[in-house]
């Protein structure tokens, strides 16, 4: 039973002056302190109880957080203090990642976009977020600050269980650096939840294709799922499907299956497992046609 | 634990507080400011009953810290009204009926009030949009968006 008394647990508001100091304090305090940056996720699991700190870590407004640009050399960085309205917005993001803007309008609610971060949203590793699984099709890299220094870290090897990462105490996520989209790439992300925007999803499909002329089929197509797995991941076997042969509706119902053999989802206050297989099937196909029906233009 | 003393403006005034550092702008807008008009919900970001503008853009005030807010700029239900006078919006809702217990009304007007400055006249769909985050249990929402679609004109 969710206690929805407005206050939170008594816990000290941390602000460090750089990268530097915010690792050393986070690391010093590994266990009762993590960094934050919208909050959203965190004061609700500090309120449940869930989460139990000493030290709530301000990482709004450190060297590269607040950054959000797009270089056409090398892509989209997007800063931790960036929210999720700020990025659909962006005419960038909108011109060359719109299905980044479509997955990040998807998240709850506009006052709650205002908060939340894409960021948290992968930092708190829910298999149901939204705006993970686009990231990581189109490859993102994440930037992060630790005791030992800045490193990289694809999101593909990011993820290890439900709400937990790689990420090690001291570690502040700075940025996601998206590359270049390949050229000719549509996407778009079907969200299925239990009302018609708002909601966390029941299953959620992130798909993009592109031509190319790698592929026996002429184009290669990518596919993230989200709320079907203990993490959010890409179905290597759909995907496998949709490269060999030339792409009709029968290949593509192929694929939208293969992804229902490869998903192990569970039951939950928002669906039945049996319930998402089916579903990601059929958000599947959905999503496949219509990246397909533009592509094929 | 040691309070934190920030200055920040609030419905055009400047104020200066002392809060605890756990404490939410949603808190101290109610207890140290006694600004009742804006509720607490759900705790949870959710409802949408603690909608405040800051800086301009609607947040959900349970899910930010007060010692975060320093040199914000806040604007609660109580600050939509300019000397004396309701705001367009004010006005609709009650003349549409949008009003029953009045509890979501507050955050709802905030919505609102933001949703038509960036968008002055948004289409039904637009409007459902930008109050998803606004929950009513009493009106059904549809003369709230009746009273938006008013206020818009």
């Amino acid at each position: 039973m969710i206690n929805p008394h407005p206050g939170l647990p008594e816990l000290q508001y941390v602000k460090p002056a750089t990268l530097q100091e915010a690792s050393k304090f986070l690391a010093d305090n590994a266990g009762v302190a993590k960094p934050y940056s919208g909050g959203t996720d965190s004061f609700v699991r500090l309120r449940d109880g869930i989460l139990k700190l000493d030290y709530l870590v301000d990482i709004k407004g450190l060297e590269g957080t607040k950054e959000l640009s797009f270089d056409p050399q090398k892509g989209l960085t997007i800063g931790a203090a960036i929210t999720m309205n700020q990025v659909a917005r962006h005419p960038d993001v909108i011109k060359h990642y719109p299905n980044l803007a479509e997955a990040a309008e998807s998240v709850a609610s506009y006052q709650l976009r205002n908060r939340a971060t894409i960021i948290g949203n992968i930092c708190n590793a829910s298999p149901a977020g939204d705006t993970i699984g686009t990231c990581m099709i189109l490859d993102g890299v994440l930037k992060v600050h630790g005791v030992d220094g800045v490193r990289e870290v694809p999101l593909n090897s990011f993820f290890l269980a439900p709400g937990r990462t790689v990420l090690k105490p001291g570690d502040v996520v700075v940025a996601v650096q998206l590359p270049l989209p390949p050229k000719g790439l549509v996407g778009t992300y079907k969200k299925l939840g239990r009302n018609r925007i708002g909601d966390l999803s029941i299953v959620a499909v992130a798909v993009l294709g592109y031509p190319t002329p790698d592929s026996a089929s002429g184009y290669r197509f990518r596919i993230a799922l989200a709320s079907v797995a203990p993490v959010p991941f890409e179905s290597f076997k759909a995907e496998g499907v949709l490269s060999g042969n030339k792409i009709t509706p029968e290949l593509i119902d192929e694929a939208a299956g293969a992804t229902m053999d490869s998903v192990t989802p569970i039951d939950d206050v928002r669906g039945s497992a049996r319930y998402r297989k089916q579903m990601v099937k059929n958000l599947t196909r959905e999503a496949l046609t219509e990246v397909w029906t533009k592509l094929s233009k | 634990m040691t309070l934190k003393t920030i200055t920040l403006t609030v419905n055009d005034l400047v104020e200066t507080v002392d809060v605890p550092q756990n404490m939410t702008l949603l808190q101290m807008i109610r207890e140290k400011l006694s600004l009742t008009g804006t509720k607490n919900g759900c705790a949870a970001g959710e409802c949408g009953a603690c909608t405040v503008l800051m800086n301009g853009e609607p947040v959900n005030s349970c899910m930010v810290l007060a010692a975060e807010c320093e040199g914000a700029n806040i604007v609660t239900v109580e600050g939509l009204a300019k000397a004396g006078k309701l705001s367009t919006l004010q006005d609709t809702i009650i003349e549409a009926g949008g009003v029953q217990c009045g509890f979501c009304t507050p955050g709802m007007l905030i919505s609102a009030t933001a949703l038509l400055k960036r968008n002055p006249n948004p289409t039904d769909s637009e409007i459902r949009s930008a109050i998803v985050g606004n929950l009513c249990r009493c009106t059904g929402y549809v003369r709230i968006v009746d009273a938006i679609k008013m206020a818009a004109k």
